[in-house]
């Protein structure tokens, strides 16, 4: 195949992604868009496969059937709860081969008297480092979702001076090579450097902060993959690349005003530590009420004879796996004609979206998903509030307490509803540590126990009714 | 140390404004994607990263130029695969999913998922 034909097929691969992202706008067509998108690195990998040619065809194809084999193998047996960690270690095997392939190419350009130019030196070095640090860092996120290693984070002192001065070095062996110390121990220097400050760098970042990591990871690997595509003289990479780049630039910023925090606070924050005894001990004198626990015999008969129930999933309905209990509890009320819909705050869970995907894999219509802009001003028509699993997302104190760590964020406000009912398993702190006031809110009434459990009982007991 | 050399400039420049124009491009269509949507904008644009396979095929077509080349080509291209894979046939399981009302029957039409 000639050089314009090459180009102008991976031309139209690049189109299939753009339309594979357009069709995302919308649910009802977003599978065909990536139907579209799936051909079109069909096309791609086919056209290269007939560029490349030559005697490695058999490796490519064994490559291509380990790998591909254990990608879907891996992609069809993943529960929905575990989105997370998967997409993490995707991101991390792609990440890893935009390094390999920067180590490769200068190896193959160095050899004396050959010379990389400045464009592609530079090129081989970042998007070896980008890709290291993308590799490490999401192998570590993936380790943490996993529960391998404690989601909580992990810090010691002088740790923001260790990453910096790790990083500056690992930056500092990049100029090196891109201005022309074209020695392969420095790449490697280089790429081992930023493996190793990948690690570092997410290792105090806390599960509740995963959301941010995890798309901030995901715009270095098309960051990553765009560099890659300079040094091969690829478009198709380029342009790929950094439509990936811009998408998780875009939900870094997203989640991190949805947490309304800088990036650099979530990054370096450690956030999620066992937070010092003042503030919460100042969150309850302000609260100052007692909690009131129910039934689920008193929850049941509250739900069912309400107008409007409102359901605000959070993680703990992920781990519960709780999220086919909720909708047939949901069946039963709407059977009785109640109203029912979902509360989603942008970061519940461990990755964007992560609420909507579960609920949709039990069934639940996605027009009764709703965002927070659109559920917000709900509440006040709404009779019942149930939290599950939810907790900072619906903490009043983001809106009113100034001493709060997580003062600022918007959040759902339930304490609007005519009452609130809150699933939790014991009065202990949430995941971050901070006190709640709206459990001592007159309005509110706690079920406690494990939230499947609790949701099993009042599916029984709205049965009764 | 000798002067530093750039490549062929028209092919450079070429490249970078491609590259600032895919950003441009990236944001405005990635803006008009619902949070609803947010977990298989993430596995998607996962999916479409895979492209790096291309370059690790390209690594693989010079094994024959040695051992190291050889490996590590091989190896990027296992991962490059199980990224594009994967990140695919997750997409699609996410979003066969997103429905307005559930289907009358639970076995629709045969799943199409399988590609390469």
């Amino acid at each position: 195949m000639s050089y314009p034909v090459t180009n102008l097929l991976y031309l139209v691969t690049i189109v299939t992604f753009i339309l594979a992202l357009r069709y995302l706008s919308n649910p009802a067509h977003a599978r065909r868009g990536n139907q579209i998108g799936a051909v079109g690195m069909l096309l791609a990998i086919v056209v290269t496969w007939v560029k490349v040619g030559g005697t490695s065809w058999w490796a490519i194809a064994l490559g291509m059937a380990i790998g591909g084999g254990f990608g879907a193998y891996a992609a069809r047996k993943v529960r929905m709860t575990a989105m997370p960690q998967m997409v993490a270690l995707f991101n991390g095997v792609g990440g890893g081969a935009a390094a390999l392939i920067a180590l490769a190419e200068l190896h193959r350009v160095v050899p004396p008297p050959g010379r990389a130019s400045f464009d592609i030196s530079t090129a081989i070095a970042l998007s070896g480092l980008i890709g290291a640090i993308s590799f490490a860092g999401s192998m570590v996120a993936f380790a943490k979702l996993q529960e391998l290693i404690q989601g909580r984070p992990i810090t010691y002192p002088g740790q923001k001076i260790v990453n910096l001065v790790l990083l500056a070095a690992c930056v500092g062996l990049a100029v090196a090579i891109a201005a022309g110390a074209q020695h392969q121990w420095l790449l490697w220097a280089a790429v081992g450097g930023g493996a190793l400050f990948g690690v570092l760098f997410v290792l105090p970042i806390g599960g509740a902060d995963m959301p941010v990591v995890i798309s901030l990871l995901n715009a270095f690997t098309g960051l990553a993959v765009a560099v890659g595509g300079f040094e091969l003289e690829n478009n198709v990479l380029i342009v790929s690349g950094m439509l990936v780049g811009a998408s998780g630039t875009l939900l870094t910023l997203m989640m991190g005003r949805a947490m309304n925090r800088s990036i650099a606070n979530v990054l370096f924050g450690a956030f999620g530590q066992v937070v010092a005894p003042a503030a919460g001990a100042d969150g309850a004198a302000s609260a100052g009420g007692s909690v009131r626990s129910a039934s689920a015999e008193d929850v049941a008969v509250m739900l069912a004879y309400a107008h409007k129930v409102v359901f605000v999933p959070g993680y703990g309905l992920a781990v519960a796996q709780a999220q086919h209990d909720v909708r047939q509890l949901a069946d039963l009320l709407e059977g009785k004609g109640v109203e029912v819909s979902y509360a989603i705050h942008p970061v519940a869970g461990r990755m964007p979206g992560h609420m909507n995907v579960l609920l949709a894999e039990a069934n639940v219509p996605y027009p009764q998903l709703k965002e927070m802009d659109e559920a917000n001003p709900e509440f006040s028509r709404t009779d019942v509030a149930v939290i599950v699993g939810a907790n900072d997302v619906v903490n009043p104190d983001a809106r009113s307490n100034q001493g709060s760590p997580i003062y600022g964020m918007p959040i759902l406000n339930v304490d609007d509803a005519q009452a609130v009912v809150v699933l939790k398993r014991s009065m202990n702190p949430g995941f971050a540590g901070i006190e709640n006031p709206l459990f001592y809110n007159p309005k509110t009434v706690m079920l406690f126990g494990d939230a499947k459990e609790s949701i099993v009982k009042l599916v029984a007991d709205v049965k009764t009714l | 140390m000798t002067a530093i050399v750039f490549g062929h400039g028209t092919q450079l420049m070429f490249e970078v404004t491609i590259l600032v124009l895919a950003i441009f491009l990236g944001f405005e269509v990635i803006s008009k994607v619902p949070t609803l949507l947010h977990t298989p904008l993430m596995s998607g644009t996962n999916a479409i990263h895979g492209i790096v396979i291309v370059g690790a095929m390209l690594v693989l077509g010079t094994a024959h130029k040695g051992p190291f080349l050889w490996v590590v080509g091989f190896v990027a291209v296992v991962l490059a695969s199980a990224n594009v894979v994967g990140g695919f046939v997750v997409t699609d399981r996410m979003l066969e999913m997103f429905k307005k009302r559930e289907p009358a029957e639970p076995d629709e039409a045969p799943r199409d998922d399988e590609r390469s």
